[in-house]
C-alpha cells in the first residue's frame, strides 16, 4: 500500500476476527479505506462480506482487531454512536413512517433543529429524484424508489462511511445497471467514502475504484478492477471474477531460463510464474481467460503456445462468438473471438479442427503450494 | 376466473358461519333483550306485561348511585388490571422473542400451564397465599419483617393482584405475537442511524406493536370489566363491582328482567368502547397507508 493512501484512510481494519459457534466468518482481516473511494468488497455468499460489513457498522462485535476511523478506535463504540451508516440488503425502511421520516429519522436522533432537518431532507429528496413527495407512505414505493431513499436516509447523517449491503440484489437486471449509474453519479457528487459489498463481479467490477476479493472468511486480493481481472493474484481471484480455463501442469525450467509447464498430452506451454514458483517440479495451473485466445484454421507460427482441438459447440452473441473447443486430454478450452468483420456466414463450423493461440503473459500461473 | 366456483365453494362456510352466528351470538342477545322488557314473576321467572320499569328503575336516586359507583369501579379496575398487564406484558414478550433464545418455547409454555388448572381453583390458590396466616406472610416473616405484616386479602389490591394474575396470559402472548414480527433488520437501521435503546423501543418497537396492544388490551379489559368470580374471592363482596351486581340480580335477587336491561346497558358500554377503540386503530393503520 502507497503511503499517500494510508495517510488519508478514512477507515482502517486491524486483524479483524469474528466467530459464530467455533464457525470463523471473517478472519484476521486488514483493510484500509482511503477518503473518498468507492470500495466494493466481493465474494460468494457466505464467505464473510456482510458479517465484515456489519463488524464496520458496529452491529457486530468482533472477537480480535481493531476497527479505527478517522484516526479514532471505534472497535467497541455501539453502531448508534459511529459516525458510519449502512444501506441495508432489504433496505429496512420504517413501515410506519413516511419517506420524510424515515429520511429525517438519524438527523432527529442527534437533536438537529426541526427547520435545518427540514431543509436537509429535502435536499436528499431531491438527490433521490423524490422532490415534494415526503408524504408518501413506504410500501407506495417501487423498488428502486425505496433503495433511493434507502440511501438517502443513510447519507443525510453525512457519514464518514458509507456501508451498502447489497443493496440492488433486490432489483431486476434493467433497473440494476442503470442504478448502478446512478449510485456512482451519486458517490462522485457527495464524495462520501463508499463500502459496497456484493457477489455480483461485473457490478463491482463496473462501479469500484477498488476490490476487495473474500473468499473463506479472508481477503484474498484488493485493487482496482483492471487489477483484479488482469492480474489475480490467486486462483480463487482469477476463477471468481470473469470466465477462466485451467490447465494442470508441472515446471520445467528451458535452455535459456524460460518457465515452461508441461501438460500431460498436450505438450509444454510457456509461462510466467511469481518469482518464488520458478522453479523445475512445481505443480500448478496454467489459467487463461477465454478472451486472450485466437482461433487459427492453420497453425500459427509466430505464437509461443498452440494447443490443437476441435470446436464441439459455438453461439453467436453479435459482439462475440463463444466457442467450446474439445482438446486431446479431453478437457474443454472456451474460446471469446470478437466479431470484428462483418461476416455473413460463420468463419468455423463445429468439428472444425483449430489452433487455439496465446502469447505466455496473458495467461496466469498458480502453484499448488500456494493454493494450501 | 369465474365466479362460480368461488361462490360454490363459500356457500356452505357462510350458511354454516350464519348459523353459528345466529344461534350462538345473535338469539342470546335478542333473548337477553327481549327479557329486559318483561316483568319478574312471582318465583324470580318472567312473564309479560312488557314494561320499561326495569330501565326506568336505573336511573332512580338510590339505583343510580349503586350502578354508577359499581360501574366506576368496575371500569377503574378493568382499566388498571390493563395497564398494569402491558407493563408486564411488554417486558415478557420482549424478553421471550429477543433474549429467552433456546428457552423461549419452554418459557412460553410456562406462560400457557396455568390454564390447565381450573380458574376458580387458581383464585382460591391466590387465597392462600393471600391470607394473613398464608404464604406471603411467612416469607415475609422469614425475611424479618414481621408477623402478618401485609393484610392484603379482601383488599382491593387483591382483586387487582388476581385480576392481573389472570388476565396477563392473554396480553403476553398477543403482544408476543405482535413482537415476534417484528423484523430485527428495523432495530438495526434505527441503531445505524443513531437511535439509542430507549428511542429504538419507543420510535421502532412500539408503534409496530400497536395492533398486539390493542388485541391484548381488548382481551383483558373487555373480560375484566364483567368480571365478578375474582372480586367475590379476593375482595370477599367488600366492593360491589358492575360484575356483581349482575351477577346478584340473576342468581340471589332472581330478578332476571332488571338483570337483562344491566347487562344490555353494559353490551351497549363495551361495544361503544370497541368502535371508539376500533376508531383510533383505524386512525394509525391508515397513517401506515396513507
Amino acid at each position: 500500500m502507497p503511503n499517500s493512501a494510508k495517510k488519508a484512510a478514512v477507515l482502517e481494519v486491524i486483524g479483524v476476527t469474528k466467530q459464530f459457534r467455533g464457525k470463523i466468518a471473517v478472519d484476521c482481516v486488514d483493510l484500509q479505506v482511503a477518503n473518498g473511494e468507492f470500495l466494493s468488497i466481493l465474494g460468494p455468499s457466505g464467505c464473510g462480506k456482510t458479517t465484515l460489513l456489519r463488524l464496520i457498522g458496529g452491529l457486530e462485535k468482533p472477537d480480535r482487531g481493531r476497527l479505527v476511523l478517522n484516526g479514532q478506535d471505534i472497535t467497541n463504540l455501539s453502531a448508534h454512536k459511529r459516525n458510519v451508516h449502512t444501506v441495508f440488503q432489504r433496505y429496512a425502511l420504517f413501515p410506519h413512517m413516511n419517506v420524510f421520516d424515515n429520511v429525517a429519522f438519524g438527523l432527529r436522533c442527534k437533536k438537529i433543529h426541526e427547520n435545518e432537518t427540514r431543509s436537509r431532507v429535502e435536499e436528499m429528496l431531491e438527490l433521490a429524484n423524490l422532490k415534494g413527495q415526503g408524504h408518501r407512505a413506504i410500501h407506495t414505493l417501487s423498488g428502486g424508489e425505496q433503495q433511493r431513499i434507502a440511501l438517502v436516509r443513510a447519507l443525510v447523517n453525512l457519514p464518514k462511511l458509507l456501508l451498502l449491503d447489497e443493496p440492488l440484489g433486490a432489483l431486476d437486471l434493467k433497473l440494476r445497471l442503470q442504478l448502478q449509474q446512478e449510485l456512482v453519479a451519486i458517490q462522485k457528487r457527495v464524495k462520501t467514502t463508499f463500502v459496497f459489498v456484493t457477489h455480483d463481479q461485473q457490478e463491482a467490477l463496473n462501479m469500484s475504484d477498488r476490490v476487495a476479493v473474500m473468499n473463506q472468511a479472508k481477503v484474498e486480493q484488493i485493487g482496482t478492477p483492471n487489477e483484479i481481472y488482469e492480474f489475480p493474484k490467486t486462483l480463487f481471484a482469477a476463477s471468481f471474477v470473469g470466465g477462466i480455463n485451467r490447465l494442470d501442469g508441472v515446471l520445467r525450467i528451458d535452455e535459456g531460463g524460460r518457465c515452461i509447464c508441461e501438460v500431460e498430452g498436450l505438450g509444454g506451454f510457456f509461462v510466467e510464474p511469481p518469482t518464488e514458483y520458478r522453479q523445475a517440479g512445481v505443480k500448478g495451473l496454467i489459467c487463461l481467460r477465454p478472451e486472450k485466445v485466437t482461433l487459427f484454421s492453420r497453425r500459427p507460427s509466430t505464437i509461443e503456445n498452440v494447443v490443437e482441438g476441435t470446436i464441439r459447440s459455438q453461439s453467436y452473441l453479435g459482439t462475440h462468438t463463444q466457442f467450446e473447443v474439445l482438446i486431446k486430454n479431453g478437457g474443454v478450452i472456451s474460446v471469446f473471438q470478437q466479431n470484428t468483420q462483418k461476416l455473413a456466414k460463420k468463419v468455423f463450423q463445429v468439428n472444425d479442427k483449430v489452433f487455439m493461440g496465446w502469447q505466455a503473459s496473458l495467461s496466469h500461473f498458480f502453484s499448488y503450494q500456494a493454493l494450501k | 376466473m369465474s365466479i362460480q366456483p368461488k361462490t360454490f365453494r363459500t356457500t356452505p362456510f357462510s350458511i354454516a358461519a350464519w348459523i353459528w352466528a345466529a344461534s350462538l351470538v345473535v338469539a342470546p342477545l335478542l333473548y337477553i333483550v327481549s327479557i329486559s322488557f318483561l316483568s319478574r314473576g312471582p318465583y324470580g321467572g318472567v312473564q309479560s306485561p312488557l314494561t320499561l320499569t326495569n330501565y326506568t328503575r336505573m336511573t332512580d336516586g338510590s339505583m343510580a348511585l349503586t350502578l354508577l359507583l359499581s360501574l366506576g369501579r368496575s371500569v377503574a379496575l378493568a382499566g388498571f388490571s390493563t395497564v398494569l398487564c402491558i407493563f408486564v406484558g411488554f417486558p415478557l414478550a420482549l424478553f421471550l422473542v429477543f433474549r429467552a433464545g433456546r428457552w423461549r418455547n419452554a418459557l412460553f409454555f410456562l406462560l400457557i400451564i396455568p390454564f390447565w388448572t381450573n380458574f376458580l381453583i387458581r383464585t382460591y390458590a391466590w387465597m392462600v397465599i393471600l391470607s394473613d396466616n398464608g404464604w406471603l406472610n411467612h416469607v415475609l416473616e422469614i425475611l424479618g419483617l414481621g408477623p402478618q405484616y401485609l393484610h392484603w386479602l379482601f383488599t382491593p389490591q387483591a382483586v387487582l393482584l388476581g385480576m392481573f394474575y389472570n388476565y396477563l396470559p392473554y396480553m403476553a402472548m398477543s403482544l408476543y405475537v405482535s413482537v415476534e414480527k417484528l423484523d430485527t433488520k428495523l432495530l438495526e437501521a434505527a441503531a445505524d442511524l443513531g437511535a439509542g435503546p430507549v428511542r429504538r423501543f419507543f420510535q421502532v418497537t412500539l408503534p409496530l406493536s400497536v395492533p398486539g396492544l390493542v388485541a391484548g388490551s381488548i382481551m383483558v379489559f373487555i373480560p375484566s370489566l364483567g368480571e365478578f368470580v375474582i372480586p367475590d374471592i379476593l375482595g370477599g363482596g367488600t366492593n360491589l363491582f358492575v360484575g356483581n351486581l349482575l351477577a346478584q340480580q340473576f342468581l340471589t335477587v332472581r330478578h332476571w328482567p332488571f338483570g337483562s336491561a344491566l347487562s344490555v346497558i353494559l353490551i351497549i358500554l363495551i361495544g361503544a368502547c370497541l368502535v371508539a377503540l376500533e376508531k383510533v386503530t383505524k386512525g394509525h393503520s391508515e397513517d401506515l397507508i396513507a
